[in-house]
């Protein structure tokens, strides 16, 4: 039960200024809601169903200039397809949860609840309670993204747009990146994803994503084969 | 009579589940070959560059880059890499990023 607590806690600490960055991302949620004409409550319930930042924008962009349905599920899923990855890594380390608990964290998965909580693990601190860790820091970006969809739609559009605050986005990732790259192997990976990825960006949207994401995780593990011991 | 968007926010959201707990919850136990639990090592350095980097290198209708941002990037990965803080990194960036708008009149 101790355990427990003190891991939730640390969750919550590990998670508290990714929470106050993702309030700029989630107005901006909400601002483009009101923009595209959706109304607050299929821009609310695109939060709290989706509950996925960039797929969010990228629908609501598509959906605003009237493509197909079908296009704009499979963009926003092509976006997503990086959470069966993060799925993937986090499962084998979460095996004693609860089935309950389990669908819970999936439907909490975000990047930096997952970034935080495998850190943790390959960091070799012993994740005890992991599950609680994981809680700890996935809930508060879960209801911090609520409120910040919430305000956008209703004041954000009085936020100047000249303060950029839509760059904390790529700062969040950019702070997750340079926490995950723990080798040379690593590095290349992170290059060889970023240069195809912006080589990639003006394709349909998500698909210079999964190409960089794919082409990264096969040049880490050939990098590693090379220097087995780095 | 709900609007048909609804169609979409929830097949979105259904698809977004099912690749969340395509391990944790659906695929549980699954046995993974070692090379797949290698790779897997190498999916946060691989997606995180891949999610960051289009927005730090823009391209501008009238070409070129978007130079402030690119630069306030940097600096805010270098910051990232010397204090491993997630704070001074936002800090970091949003600051170079206000002052080269303002140095070189937005």
């Amino acid at each position: 039960m101790t355990t427990g607590r003190a891991a939730f806690v640390a969750g919550l600490q590990a998670v508290a200024p990714m929470v106050a960055a993702i309030v700029p991302f989630g107005v901006t949620a909400g601002v483009a809601g009101l923009d595209a004409g959706l109304g607050p409550w299929v821009t609310m319930g695109m939060s709290v169903v989706i509950f996925a930042g960039a797929s969010q924008l990228a629908s609501i962009q598509l959906l605003d200039a009237g493509a197909a349905v079908p296009l704009v599920i499979v963009t926003a899923l092509l976006i997503n397809l990086r959470m069966v990855m993060y799925s993937a890594h986090l499962a084998p380390h979460f095996q004693q949860a609860s089935g309950p608990t389990r669908s819970l964290m999936a439907y909490l998965l975000t990047d930096q609840a997952y970034a935080l909580t495998i850190s943790r693990v390959m960091d070799d601190r012993p994740l005890l309670a992991g599950h609680c860790f994981y809680l700890g820091a996935a809930l508060p970006l879960w209801g911090v993204w609520q409120i910040a969809t919430a305000f956008g739609y209703w004041a954000g559009a009085a936020v100047p747009a000249g303060w950029e605050l839509g760059f904390f986005v790529p700062l969040i990732f950019l702070a997750l990146l340079v926490m995950s790259i723990r080798s040379l192997p690593g590095l290349l990976a992170a290059a060889v994803a970023g240069t195809i990825a912006v080589a990639g960006a003006s394709l349909p949207a998500g698909l210079g994503l999964t190409l960089g994401a794919v082409a990264g995780i096969a040049t880490g593990v050939v990098a590693e084969r090379w220097r087995p011991h780095a | 009579m709900p609007d048909p968007v609804w169609w979409v926010v929830l097949a979105i959201g259904a698809g977004t589940f099912f690749w969340r707990g395509s391990f944790l919850v659906f695929g549980r136990g699954l046995h993974m070959p070692d090379l797949v639990r290698r790779a897997l090592n190498y999916v946060p350095p691989a997606v995180f560059a891949a999610l960051v980097l289009p927005g730090l290198v823009q391209f501008q209708a009238e070409g070129g880059i978007d130079a402030p941002r690119l630069a306030a990037g940097l600096l805010a990965a270098a910051v990232a890499w010397r204090t491993q803080g997630t704070i001074a990194t936002l800090v970091a960036g949003m600051v170079t990023l206000w002052a080269l708008r303002a140095l070189l009149g937005g």
